[in-house]
């Protein structure tokens, strides 16, 4: 109860971190502006390492620059990354919650014409065709045109959402291509760099841009956590939601003005292309480890922040390789890994329980086979004595392979449930006996209570029966005693019940 | 999707304040197909109703009509003589259990508290009181231990107790339940009854979407017959004979389905 409580403060500690993450970097940031900016801006340039044919590895002095954010252009990048990562990971899982990951990405590639066109209007007002607060509000307005343009066409017409969604994007995006191209023949204006947006790189960062990214990106993030009530009753249950007044359709649109938000500001660093993995990827991983949300919020939003600080990192020391891919690949490799190794819901984790009930439920199979041997070789089937049988009597109970069988009898024999004779004989152990009996007895009263209780045809009886019994609990057993007692009584079982005083084992 | 604004500028004064749920001349129609057809309806309050009729009937889109969720083609809904959207807090919606996604991650709790949000208003958080009036919730429905188990490790029959309690813990007046016995054990399906009588008892209302017409009798006291149009609606020993359900269910209607679709085609 306590880690409940303690986990439902998170907001409040995500929002300090992010404030404090802000300032410490703000009165940093002043302190070096102007020593450091013009010195270091040129420092890491991805326009020049292009024409590069190698990597040059960063050396151990570079690699604590790097981590202690030494470098005043190196501190900007990585941690508006990594406020942006922070964004990205709690707006992110509203989205995927939400399953509208590929409107995001729609809404994302049609930010790119709005770019276009802000950097043509700044150019021909005679302003820097780069500046990034104009195509911020470009692709903004953008990403609210593609926003309801797909609202449109789903609500007002019959084509369905991924019609709507394929639509903008490709349109858009093909569009945004096209205005490239025209900027280019532009004489007045260089555009060197402005299809950077689509993959994304991290260039020298000025301390504007940082302000207004980072800025935003707290915005975003708080923004969500202060509707973390409202965006949840969204995701789980819109049409509750509705008939309880809350505007689902605003709630709507603002989730999807936040994506619009977190993609213009990863434009610089991540790329209008691969913001999506950046917005979907952290909560995906996320999910794996935990099924309480406020929790899987929190951990996206960790996740989201160690992505882009490692990627954006990564890149300062490497500069050939773009911020934006790199964010992706660290995100992905945590999604990788999470998906193999969480704990419950977890690939190896799901596979280890398939197997070990796999494994239970052949050796239950034996004990019943043996028991039901033993059965039909007694005169009196109240009193069920213990022989020994051969592996050809087991062998001919149920279709199981050879090879199968006897591993089934090995694992059997070291839980020693059964002994093997010098003579190739088996015999069933005291406790395997006892143990054979209860589960006869529990596959039995499970038949008859399918039969007579669950409107099953009586031919399709033993395999139902057969997937449940191995997993029924005392409480269970005792519960179906009771109910065919008051109530099948005087229906014909469809064998024996082994009677249950008679073995030890029952309680355990 | 959008609440009706226009809710206000419709003429309740034919249903007095006293009626927990009035309909009249309700037409509803998905791409121009109508579903309901002229539907009138007067609900007495204090009754337990079954809303009964064939698949395709309209008895979903009829609740989700008087919930605002679907566009009225024409026609008006009162919630005790005022429009819905002025009546929230007197009504609780149970929707179709298949319609959420129960791998969603909160658990039972946190499902049931969202009946409470409402009240909440918006940006507070669910505290103490919201978290003993959902526990409390769950007591009633019999599966208060599960208060902290995830949803997606429920039986069919415990995620409808779930809806259940969260309903309850919207305390309201009139209760909109859609298919709550739809593929639950025999001891939900009782369970839910009870609760359902009991609510009945302290002069709720509930208005309950219902396919079985075996338990029809034992459950409701009050019956709305529905095939598009309603066939009937009275007390249940009145409604509930042979000829009224060949209406429902046989092809008498046929004529007006056809005239239905074809009109349908004419339009598109």
């Amino acid at each position: 109860m306590n880690i409940i409580s303690v986990i439902s403060r998170l907001q409040v500690v995500i929002v300090v971190c992010l404030i404090g993450l802000f300032l410490v970097s703000c009165s940093n940031g002043h302190g070096h502006s102007h020593g450091h900016s013009h010195g270091h801006s040129h420092g890491p340039k991805p326009g020049g390492s292009l024409a590069r044919t190698e990597i040059v590895w960063p050396t151990a002095e570079e690699i604590t620059d790097v981590a202690f954010l030494k470098n005043y252009n190196t501190r900007l990048v990585v941690i508006s990354a990594t406020c942006l990562g922070i964004a990205a990971g709690i707006v992110g899982a509203f989205l995927l919650m939400r399953k509208r990951s590929l409107m995001g990405d729609a809404l994302a590639h049609s930010t790119l014409p709005g770019i276009a066109v802000a950097f043509i209007v700044m150019v021909l007002m005679g302003g820097e065709g780069k500046s990034l607060p104009g195509l911020i509000l470009g692709a903004t307005i953008a990403g609210v045109l593609g926003l309801l343009t797909m609202l449109a066409i789903r609500n007002t017409t019959r084509l369905r959402d991924d019609v709507a969604m394929g639509f903008v994007l490709s349109v858009s995006f093909g569009f945004g291509l096209v205005l490239l191209g025209i900027i280019q023949k532009m004489p007045q204006a260089s555009a060197a760099g402005l299809e950077s947006f689509i993959y994304g790189k991290t260039a020298s960062m000025v301390a504007v841009d940082f302000y207004l990214t980072s800025g935003i990106a707290l915005c975003a993030a708080v923004a969500t956590l202060a509707l973390f009530k409202e965006f949840t009753l969204l995701c789980f249950d819109e049409s509750f939601a509705a008939t309880e007044g809350w505007p689902t359709l605003w709630l709507d649109i603002l989730l999807l003005g936040l994506v619009t938000a977190v993609t213009v500001i990863g434009m610089q660093s991540v790329g209008l292309i691969l913001i999506i993995a950046f917005l979907i990827t952290p909560p995906a991983a996320a999910r794996f480890w935990t099924n309480r949300l406020s929790t899987m919020v929190l951990l996206s939003a960790v996740i989201g922040a160690v992505s882009g600080w490692l990627g954006a990192s990564i890149s300062a020391l490497i500069p050939r390789l773009p911020a934006g891919a790199l964010i992706v690949v660290v995100t992905s490799s945590i999604f990788l890994v999470s998906m193999f190794l969480a704990p419950s819901r977890g690939i190896f984790a799901r596979s280890w329980r398939q197997r070990n009930l796999r494994k239970k439920v052949d050796r239950q199979h034996l004990l019943r086979g043996a028991y039901e041997i033993l059965e039909a070789n007694s005169f009196d089937s109240e009193h069920v004595a213990n022989r020994s049988f051969s592996r050809a009597e087991l062998l001919a109970k149920r279709t199981w392979k050879a090879k199968q069988l006897d591993r089934i009898i090995k694992a059997e024999t070291s839980f020693d449930h059964l002994v093997a004779g010098p003579s190739g004989q088996l015999q069933l152990s005291e406790s395997g006996f006892g143990e054979a009996a209860r589960i006869t007895r529990n596959h039995r009263l499970w038949e008859i209570y399918l039969v007579t209780h669950a409107d099953i045809a009586p031919s399709h009886v033993d395999r139902d029966a057969d997937m449940v019994e191995h997993i029924l609990e005392a409480d269970l057993v005792r519960r179906l005693e009771r109910e065919l007692r008051n109530r099948g009584a005087s229906i014909p079982s469809p064998h024996l019940i082994p009677a249950s005083t008679e073995n030890p084992a029952t309680a355990s | 999707m959008s609440p009706t604004g226009d809710a206000a500028s419709e003429d309740l004064s034919f249903h007095p304040d006293t009626v927990p749920l009035a309909v009249h001349d309700l037409t509803v129609a998905y791409h121009r197909k109508p579903v309901l057809w002229d539907v009138d309806l007067d609900i007495p309050e204090g009754k337990l109703v079954g809303i009964v009729g064939p698949n395709g009937a309209g008895k979903s889109t009829l609740l989700k009509t008087c919930l605002d969720l679907v566009p009225k083609a024409s026609g008006e809904v009162g919630i005790y003589g005022k429009p819905y959207s002025e009546q929230r807090h007197l009504v609780a919606y149970v929707p179709q259990r298949e319609s959420v996604d129960w791998d969603f991650p909160v658990s039972v709790l946190d499902l049931v508290a969202m009946g409470t949000y409402r009240r909440l208003g918006w940006f507070r958080r669910v505290g103490k009181k919201e978290r003993d009036q959902a526990m409390q919730a769950l007591e009633q429905v019999g599966i208060a231990h599960l208060a902290d188990r995830q949803i997606s490790q429920l039986s069919g029959g415990q995620q409808q107790r779930t809806f259940l309690a969260r309903a309850l813990a919207q305390d309201a007046q009139v209760y909109f339940m859609d298919e709550p016995f739809a593929a639950v054990d025999a001891a939900t399906e009782e369970a839910i009854i009870a609760i359902l009588q009991e609510l009945n008892q302290k002069g709720k209302t509930c208005l309950v979407v219902h396919h079985d017409l075996a338990t029809v009798s034992r459950y409701f006291d009050w019956l709305v017959l529905l095939n598009m149009r309603i066939v009937a609606s009275g007390p249940t020993k009145e409604v509930f004979t042979k000829e009224n359900l060949e209406k429902t269910y046989g092809g008498r209607l046929s004529l007006l389905n056809d005239a239905a679709h074809a009109l349908a085609e004419v339009v598109r």
